[in-house]
């Protein structure tokens, strides 16, 4: 269950954003889409605590963010969610099996099978001692899909996931983004400018 | 996977920055702690060999010389008196105990000293193999010597004048090892030592029967008071008296540490600039890597992680190297011992051996912990009060 009211948001008093409410019943995705400029990034650092709303409530799983301190939205964050970002990141001394380990670490786990079948799922278990600049854009992009499942989030949220991508690689990614969120029984919300997304969602809001 | 090992990874990921704060810490640390070593390790076989030895008598000259020579067998002699006028001063009721030396010979720079058995005692000398001398032309052997030389019981040394290797030797006489002394960690192991008789004789006309004892000879006397308040008086009314000279070795030797002591002073400030040019360059390469490092930090973030944890990754990176710069730099300085007691032995066959932790080495270990911390404490706050929202935002 993911629910938003009446968000606000300011950055030092000057830019200010208001956002739709959200109502999500769990298994169900969303398209968030709107214009660069619109607040897209901020909602999503919103709903994924990294910012804290100036006033309104985000609701998820049964959680009030606005009420959990810094620290205690870092540990829910870990547990829930996981970041899809537009611009793949990585800890770059690290390799691609050691960058989820480390995820792994820091929510306490430890499980090489999983990150095996993720990695075997998303069709780049080749690349598991690789050096992440070693890496082409597009496996960048499914290593950075396997970074945010990897703790079994209840959410998986991207950021603009497809804007770079020519139209066949936006609908590859986007049915691979789909098809993890099924398979490991995770929500998905995607946050984009990109209206071809439009035709893989059945909820959509604007803003 | 942990903070720690991660830490490790990257340092690893920038290995030519890392290495250039390690060398300059390591280079400072390592010029302290030789010099540390070098001063405790002669200071202590300095001290050692001075035990018992309250003054020393000789010829009038350079009161070092005279110990230099007499008590570490490292210099000239200044000189000869006479046996007389240092009989007189043995039977001063203020004299403990005292132990004539006759220089006069090398076995391949190796000094043959006469003395008196009382030497032995002085040093703690144990005889390995073999006994004390009983005639003229027996000699002792210092464990060093026969180490070097390869001596044996019973063999014949052929003895040069002079106390260099280059002098002419006395084909016609030779001495007989009649005992080797088990190493006592003193001056004793680079000895050869025979009776005074030996040196008197040897030098004196061979057509003389018998050396008249007026005209006999000897380089230098070691004395140890009854009292020790007697060092202060007993010296000078000899140095004023007499034309002998006193020379108290311990104030001696601290006036030749005081003179190298200001070149080792401004050594160890050089070291110690060095260490914080290396405390800058940790930091300079810390924040530096703190920009090209933003995102992968705020991903850290993203997956969970806490403040507190991404604070530690960059104080665990700081302080492993400069731990490594401290366990590099202590391991140059005992190469450096080595590297300058070979030399030492080699030149004036001193050696040093017995390496410790010296007291002071903690203390350096406690420095780099904290210069480890200092550097990294800026880019540690930085890192804890990163915003993570407005650095990805920023992409």
């Amino acid at each position: 269950m993911i629910k938003t009211k009446e968000i606000k948001f300011n950055y030092d008093n000057q830019v200010f954003f208001k956002f739709h409410d959200i109502n999500l019943e769990s298994g169900e995705n969303l398209l968030i889409i709107g214009n660069s400029g619109i607040g897209k990034t901020t909602l999503l650092h919103l709903l994924s605590g990294l910012l804290k709303s100036n006033s309104g409530s985000i609701e998820l799983f049964g959680k009030e963010l606005t009420k959990l301190s810094s620290f205690q939205l870092d540990i829910f964050r870990r547990d829930n969610i996981g970041i899809v970002f537009q611009k793949p990141h990585f800890v770059n001394s690290l390799t691609v099996k050691e960058n989820l380990e480390l995820a792994q670490y820091i929510a306490n786990k430890k499980d090489n099978k999983r990150i095996e079948n993720i990695l075997k799922n998303l069709n780049i278990f080749d690349k598991l001692n690789k050096k992440t600049n070693q890496l082409s854009q597009g496996e960048k992009q499914r290593v950075s899909i396997a970074l945010a499942i990897v703790n079994s989030p209840k959410l998986i949220l991207a950021d603009e996931p497809t804007s770079s991508l020519d139209d066949d690689n936006c609908s590859n990614v986007i049915k691979l983004l789909k098809k993890q969120a099924t398979d490991f029984g995770a929500q998905l919300i995607v946050i984009t400018h990109d209206s071809r997304l439009k035709k893989h969602f059945k909820k959509s809001i604007e803003l | 996977m942990n903070i720690f090992k991660l830490s490790i990874k990257n340092i690893f990921n920038k290995p030519l920055s890392s290495l250039i704060t390690v060398a300059l810490l390591a280079l400072g640390i390592g010029i302290i702690s030789l010099l540390l070593q070098l001063n405790s390790l002669i200071k202590d076989q300095m001290e050692n060999n001075l035990r018992g030895i309250d003054m020393v008598v000789g010829a009038k000259g350079s009161p070092l010389q005279l110990i230099l020579s007499s008590v570490y067998h490292i210099d000239s002699p200044t000189g000869n008196i006479s046996l007389e006028e240092a009989e007189e001063i043995s039977n001063n009721k203020m004299v403990g105990s005292s132990i004539k030396l006759l220089y006069g010979d090398n076995y391949k720079g190796y000094r043959i000293v006469g003395a008196e058995k009382k030497l032995i005692e002085l040093y703690k000398g144990v005889i390995k193999q073999g006994k004390e001398w009983d005639n003229p032309y027996e000699v002792l052997v210092g464990s060093k010597v026969y180490e070097k030389l390869n001596i044996k019981l019973g063999d014949n040394l052929i003895t040069s004048h002079g106390l260099r290797e280059t002098g002419q030797s006395h084909s016609d006489k030779s001495f007989k090892v009649v005992g080797l002394l088990e190493s006592s960690n003193s001056v004793m192991d680079q000895l050869i030592i025979t009776s005074p008789e030996s040196v008197w004789n040897i030098h004196s006309s061979h057509d003389d029967e018998e050396y008249e004892d007026e005209n006999k000879e000897i380089t230098a006397m070691l004395i140890k008071f009854k009292s020790p308040m007697n060092i202060i008086r007993f010296p000078r009314q000899i140095n004023e008296n007499t034309n002998l000279q006193a020379a108290v070795p311990s104030y001696e030797i601290s006036r030749l540490f005081k003179l190298f002591g200001f070149g080792i002073e401004t050594l160890t400030y050089l070291a110690y600039l060095i260490i914080i040019v290396s405390g800058f360059s940790l930091f300079i390469n810390l924040f530096n890597s703190m920009n090209d490092r933003k995102y992968e930090m705020a991903l850290i973030r993203t997956l969970g992680a806490s403040r507190f944890q991404l604070s530690r990754m960059i104080i665990f990176e700081s302080l492993i190297l400069t731990i490594a710069g401290f366990a590099i730099g202590l391991l140059f300085s005992r190469f450096g011992v080595m590297f300058v007691s070979s030399l030492m032995d080699e030149s004036i066959n001193y050696n040093l051996d017995s390496i410790k932790i010296l007291n002071e080495e903690y203390w350096l270990l406690g420095l780099s912990f904290l210069i480890g911390l200092i550097s990294s404490l800026i880019p540690a706050i930085q890192v804890y009060k990163m915003n993570i929202s407005k650095i990805l935002a920023d992409e």
